[in-house]
């Protein structure tokens, strides 16, 4: 392992990893502020850019890009009470408060340290679980694999949308059916195509992503004449106050911190759960834990009630990336949106990818660690001026993100047949959106739907076109439980919760 | 009886399953491959299936949260004009080169959505777009075609 972060050093070290790093950290940031704008669009808006560098250098900087958004997010939440990112919602409950209190900039600096101390501590985590759980999984088969996938992608839509399981799970097979159009992988029938050859190679990725995400998020944006810069222009440079923290704040944290990173990460590590969910289980903890005088304080500006989704939606960060990593398999959204660049480079993550490629493997590590320290040295004291960027008006925010979706798919294909493709897409998206159904799910589904049918194929073939292996290994059948389990029990609650009104 | 706009999508999406599973049976496979366990046409009428189930479960179950959109405060004029600027640009840039149209597209999407600030509509479309290229083509090495520009002999 001593072996592997060397390499990881070295390969983030490097003056333009560096560079990309603060790049990502810093264009994160300001998306991630922006309500309405992830993580996964910000992330999207990137992928054009990274293909002109090598995998390492690509993946670093939308690390770089993740980090920043989450931490953008906070600070929205903390200042003006409009969180960029969802994951950023339970934080809002004790940083707005203490913001109103004239004590923004203090609250800026604990979601900070959290977030540092979150994200560092589950780096550590990830440092020694990723390697390990990558031994394990070299044992996983193709039912396996198979099952596994079907659980990430039931998962993400259980806990992307809260009680719209069958609208995601819509959203989950569209993403799969897109996925199936061109070429079959291994016979190379074309599948869906009607005769059209630009279709022939499927469908890009990166067109999916920035149809669903960066420009249908525009669209949206337009049409239900929301101003996402709006907020922004209310930060005053002056009532921001101390960032200084006190010893008896730093006592608060130091408690906190801790059990706060582990929960973020088991939950990161989950499929489709994520930093939203480890956000407020960690908050209802820390609740739970405090003394009753701690307890009154929270939702009125309490250390711990801030500290505490801060770095657990930081650690969840991190931990997200497990499964991507080690299985090949995306937990999260903007893991898979990662995923997506990843193969558009030719590396397959999976257990193999930190002994066939362990620069990128170790890199991604490191970078994490890096992207931590530079959102706090950077981020931190830029905040105020940051926010002041982002009182672009409306009017020019949105054709930019326009001009980077169409340019993006521009310059990766040089034919106009997938920009009139992605328009058609973000319209579809757009209307999808208006109606609540997550974008999410399609998008993970879209990713995984080739290594899904890969994975049958050769699951059924092994059993001669028995589906008994679904049942022959115990570990298939316990995933494959688990999912049904997850199936049955949001029909069951959709059949029997009350309608309202 | 009411049927909501969800119920609509739904129902739109099973048909649109029903298509794409007969779509599915339609798939030529190899002659050898016809009783294969597992050939180009297996996963899709799966995945066929599952779409009918789902959106046909999505149809007959009730809906608990039923999403109501207020269309009359939604902005669909500049939304479509976006739209349209998007599709003229797709239909020209290959004609024109991507210096222009993209500068056009801009420019056009920010009179439309409102602003009038002639010079720095000017400044964030026309040289933002130069800079931009000179980023892609220049630094990145990514080549981009641009009949204009070269009629004009600024490209080669």
């Amino acid at each position: 392992m001593i072996e592997g972060i060397l390499i990881g050093l070295t390969t983030a070290l490097t003056l333009q990893n560096i560079l990309m790093v603060m790049l990502g950290c810093f264009f994160g940031t300001i998306i991630g502020m922006l309500p309405g704008l992830g993580p996964m669009t910000a992330i999207a808006l990137m992928i054009p850019i990274t293909y002109g560098f090598d995998p390492a250098t690509g993946l670093i900087l939308m690390a770089g890009v993740y980090y920043g958004a989450v931490f953008g997010g906070s600070t929205s939440s903390i200042l003006l009470n409009a969180p960029g990112v969802p994951g950023t919602v339970a934080t809002s409950f004790d940083g707005y408060p203490m913001a109103q209190q004239g004590k923004a900039g203090k609250a800026l600096a604990i979601a900070a340290w959290s977030s540092f101390a979150g994200g560092t501590l589950s780096a550590i985590y990830l440092l020694f679980m990723a390697p390990s759980l990558s031994k394990v999984s070299l044992s996983f088969r193709s039912p396996d694999y198979f099952a596994l996938m079907i659980l990430g992608l039931t998962a993400i839509a259980a806990f992307s949308s809260k009680g719209q399981f069958l609208k995601a799970m819509m959203m989950v097979v569209l993403g799969l059916m897109l996925a199936s159009v061109g070429q079959d992988s291994l016979s190379d029938i074309t599948r869906f195509t009607f005769n059209n050859m630009n279709l022939t190679d499927g469908i890009s990725f990166v067109l999916v992503v920035m149809a669903t995400f960066a420009m249908s998020e525009a669209l949206t944006i337009i049409l239900k004449r929301n101003d996402p810069t709006s907020a922004a222009k209310q930060v005053s440079l002056t009532e921001l106050g101390s960032i200084k923290i006190n010893k008896e704040e730093r006592t608060k944290m130091y408690k906190t911190i801790p059990r706060s990173s582990v929960i973020g990460f088991l939950i990161g590590v989950l499929p489709g759960a994520g930093a939203t969910i480890a956000s407020f289980l960690a908050y209802g903890m820390e609740r739970n834990i405090v003394n009753d005088e701690e307890k009154e304080k929270f939702g009125k500006g309490s250390v711990n009630g801030l500290s505490a989704p801060e770095t657990a939606n930081n650690a969840a960060c991190s931990g997200s990336f497990v499964p991507m990593l080690t299985l090949g398999i995306p937990g999260s959204g903007t893991t898979a949106v990662m995923l997506g660049a990843l193969l558009g480079f030719g590396v397959q993550p999976g257990p193999r990818l930190y002994m066939t490629n362990p620069e990128i493997f170790w890199s991604i590590i490191m970078s994490m660690y890096i992207g931590m320290v530079i959102l706090l040295i950077l981020n931190l004291p830029l905040i105020p001026y940051i926010a002041r960027i982002l009182a672009v008006p409306k009017n020019y925010l949105i054709p930019l993100i326009l001009f980077f979706s169409v340019t993006g798919i521009y310059v990766m294909s040089f034919n106009n047949f997938d920009i009139y493709l992605m328009i058609g897409i973000a319209v579809v998206a757009t209307f999808l959106r208006l109606y609540d159904f997550p974008m999410p799910p399609l998008i993970l589904a879209f990713v995984l739907g080739g290594l899904m049918e890969e994975n049958l194929r050769r699951s059924l073939l092994l059993s001669n076109g028995s589906w008994e292996f679904l049942w022959d290994r115990t570990l298939t059948a316990c995933i494959l439980l688990t999912t049904i389990l997850i199936v049955v029990w949001h029909i069951y609650k959709t059949m029997f919760k009350k309608t309202k009104g | 009886m009411n049927i909501n706009t969800t119920k609509v999508i739904s129902l739109l999406f099973f048909i649109f399953s029903a298509f794409y599973l007969y779509t599915a049976y339609q798939i030529q496979v190899f002659a050898f491959d016809e009783n294969a366990p597992f050939n180009a046409r297996t996963f899709p009428i799966y995945l066929g299936y599952a779409g009918l189930f789902f959106s046909g479960l999505k149809i007959i179950l009730p809906d608990p949260n039923t999403i109501k959109v207020q269309h009359k405060t939604l902005e669909y004029k500049k939304t479509a004009i976006l739209i349209i600027i998007a599709i003229i640009y797709g239909a020209t840039i290959l004609k024109v080169g991507y210096f222009l149209t993209t500068s056009l597209f801009l420019f056009s999407s920010y009179y439309f959505l409102g602003e009038r600030r002639w010079v720095l509509m000017f400044l964030l479309s026309f040289p933002f777009v130069a800079a931009f290229m000179y980023l892609l083509h220049g630094v990145l090495d990514i080549y981009l075609r641009d009949p204009f520009l070269q009629s004009i002999g600024v490209m080669g």
